[in-house]
């Protein structure tokens, strides 16, 4: 509890104090001493709500009127003046303690939406004329060599020189499996060191690390507002005056129409000023929406704003990019076809060898797959390594004449070789000019991609579209598997933003069309679909640019986890519009009639606030 | 250019809508915006008002909400 809060909580405990004093003085001595009586519950009036009629009188003095204060001291000393001086005292205690509680309640969520956030580093430890010295994160320039120690969070992004760890990315990207990282690995702030001492050089400042940039866009986050957000605004602007010149009206016109009974008439109009406040939606619809930017942060997904959270409830469309957002975007042997007479075994460890010089990424997941069987290339095996590119390789290993590459490499060679019958890179292999068999090489589907399409779908989701440049058979292929049934392949990068404003237009009017791509070639489609997500955000930073939403992880199905808490913010801002402006009317209405009393206006007031503001801090747990 | 200010002990919706509202009217602004949660103020302006902004802003957070500190970010 902050000092302000808690000389408010004193102030409001002494009001209370002196309120049943006054009550009991009423039940002994009313008849006989009606000024003490009086005195007492002036005592607690001001006691309780000094403040905010040093405020009110305060403001008017600097030209604002209408605030809550004025309406307050308004209400509460005009039922003084009637006569209702329990009503007048007590209308004020309670305004204060549910101000106070507001306040206590937005502290909170604003602490606990600070410890969600919590992955800012304290200190980094570098290395200087060999010594460790512990500085500031924002000390350590690019190029220093810094330590961080088991349990200690990495300060800065940089690369590791020395020792190999787990990392715990869970602050960063909700997820709970440790990440290893080696020698040699960019490893990025934010992440807690769990297993071994390493070192790391530097690769960025301070303010360029991977943990200043999401702290900045998370806080920057609710400054980009929604429409419900601007309703509030506007609500508010015209529902403070009108239900002041309501209150007017109801204090003067009925008792001239009907005659007499001006006490009764100022009265309810006393109780509709009570109401005037439009405080419980103000408050509690940005925090809705903060809660839930809040929550989707913890879950790895990094919304840039709450407009863009609020869009995200009417996607319609759904249109993801196939290489690096449905596949891993790395290549691995998929099938292992050898002719008769030839083990698999055989056929891998020569496909490797022969491509044992090659970078190429078909090579390296030949090589991969090798090595994953347990065994290693040994290069005295292999001589005269000659590369033809887009074609194969020739080389000799153990003395045989080998031929490794695709079936157009083979018909010059003028080998013969069986029709493969898959899908993917087919690399075919020849010894001494006869075919040895093929293999099958493939891009492999992310595990949770079928999920990911299928919860989209359950989402109520019109359509998903899957973009590509690559060959039909190939998308096909990946679409039948994860259960994609619209596809556009072998699109050129311009084609991808016609076949996006084609997609554009069918979509309904309030309908969105969300793009996911994995933000590295994709900037003008991301740009041009309502919103744009970004997948595998960690340590891209044009992802983190170019996108509304950021998706850190390489999961598609946190696609439909954002539609889905985005959804349930909507649905909690709803609630409180309908809960707050239906029981103000409600208590408007009793009140005109005469059949609420200020009290229930308090309620209708403060009471409808702390209520709004707790629901809404349920956006947070996502 | 883009300012920020921390409006430190911020706590009342109504005011920081006030703030907001009057800090767009000011010259040269062409966004204002007060994040009731962060306690921020964020404001787009032409670099050539730049110079009087803080000032400005200090003034009518005085005048909307005296218990409030202005902090240029």
């Amino acid at each position: 509890m902050t000092k302000k809060l808690k000389k408010r909580l004193y102030r409001i405990l002494g009001g209370m104090a002196l309120f049943a004093a006054a009550m009991a003085l009423r039940q002994f001595f009313g008849e006989a001493h009606p000024n003490v009586v009086l005195a007492a519950f002036l005592a607690s009036f001001l006691v309780s709500g000094g403040d905010v009629v040093k405020k009110a009188v305060m403001n008017i003095v600097k030209g604002q009127v209408f605030d809550e204060n004025f309406l307050m001291t308004i209400a509460t000393t005009g039922a003084f003046l009637v006569g209702e001086y329990p009503e007048g005292a007590a209308v004020m205690l309670f305004y204060q303690v549910g101000e106070w509680f507001q306040a206590y309640a937005v502290n909170q969520s604003r602490r606990s939406i600070r410890e969600l956030m919590d992955i800012r580093p304290d200190y980094a430890n570098v290395v200087r004329g060999g010594e460790i010295v512990t500085v500031e994160p924002e000390a350590v320039v690019p190029g220093e060599v810094i330590v961080v120690k088991p349990g200690e969070r990495i300060p800065l992004d940089g690369v590791i020189e020395k020792g190999a760890t787990a990392l715990d990315t869970m602050a960063l990207t909700g997820e709970s499996m440790p990440r290893e990282a080696d020698v040699g690995d960019t490893v990025i702030s934010g992440c807690v060191n769990q297993s071994a001492v390493i070192e790391l050089r530097v690769t960025k400042e301070f303010g360029e690390s991977t943990v200043s940039r999401i702290l900045e866009l998370v806080e920057n986050a609710g400054s980009r507002k929604s429409e419900s957000e601007n309703f509030i605004s506007r609500f508010a602007r015209c529902y403070t005056p009108i239900v002041v010149a309501l209150a007017a009206v109801l204090a003067v016109l009925p008792p001239l129409v009907l005659g007499g009974g001006w006490n009764i008439w100022i009265y309810r109009a006393l109780s509709f000023l009570v109401v005037s406040c439009p405080c419980a939606l103000v408050i509690s619809i940005p925090l809705s929406f903060f809660g839930g930017l809040g929550g989707a942060s913890r879950s790895g997904i990094l919304i840039k704003g709450s407009n863009y959270l609020e869009a995200l409830a009417k996607t319609e469309i759904v249109v993801m990019d196939k290489t690096g957002t449905l596949t891993k975007g790395n290549f691995v042997v998929k099938e292992i076809v050898p002719a008769d007479g030839v083990t698999a075994e055989t056929l891998l460890e020569l496909a490797a060898c022969a491509e044992s010089g090659s970078n190429h990424p078909i090579s390296r997941s030949l090589r991969q797959a090798y090595e994953a069987s347990g065994r290693a290339i040994d290069t005295g095996r292999i001589a005269q390594v000659e590369e033809t590119a887009g074609f194969g390789v020739r080389a000799v290993i153990d003395g045989k004449k080998i031929l490794a590459g695709n079936r157009r490499h083979m018909e010059q060679n003028g080998i013969v070789c069986m029709e493969a019958a898959a899908v993917g890179t087919v690399v075919y292999l020849a010894c001494d000019e006869r075919c040895l068999g093929y293999l099958v090489i493939g891009d492999e589907v992310k595990p949770d991609a079928a999920n990911a399409v299928s919860e989209l779908f359950a989402s109520r989701v019109r359509d998903v579209v899957m973009l590509t440049g690559d060959r039909r058979e190939t998308a096909e292929a990946v679409a039948a598997e994860i259960g994609i049934r619209h596809v556009c392949a072998e699109l050129l990068p311009g084609d991808k933003v016609a076949r996006m404003e084609a997609l554009m237009a069918e979509k309904s009017d309030g309908g969105k069309l969300v793009f996911v791509g994995d933000g590295m070639n994709d900037a003008p489609v991301l740009a041009r679909s309502d919103i744009g997500i970004a997948m595998g955000g960690l340590g891209s930073d044009a992802a983190i640019e170019a996108a509304d939403v950021v998706i850190m992880t390489d999961e598609p199905s946190k696609i439909a986890g954002a539609i889905a808490i985005s959804r349930r913010t909507l649905a909690i801002v709803r609630q409180n519009i309908v809960f707050a402006i239906g029981v103000k009317v409600l208590i408007l209405l009793l009140a005109a009639c005469g059949m609420a009393s200020m009290w229930a206006a308090v309620f209708g007031d403060v009471g409808v606030a702390v209520i709004a503001i707790l629901n809404a801090m349920r956006a947070l747990k996502a | 250019m883009t300012k920020t200010y921390i409006l430190e002990d911020l706590d009342c919706a109504h005011c920081a809508a006030k703030i907001e509202e009057a800090v767009a009217k000011l010259e040269g602004v062409t966004k204002s915006s007060v994040a009731l949660l962060t306690q921020k103020l964020v404001v787009e302006i032409a670099d050539a008002k730049a110079g009087k902004l803080t000032k400005e802003v200090k003034r009518i957070v005085e005048k909307i909400e005296p218990d409030v500190t202005v902090t240029e970010k």
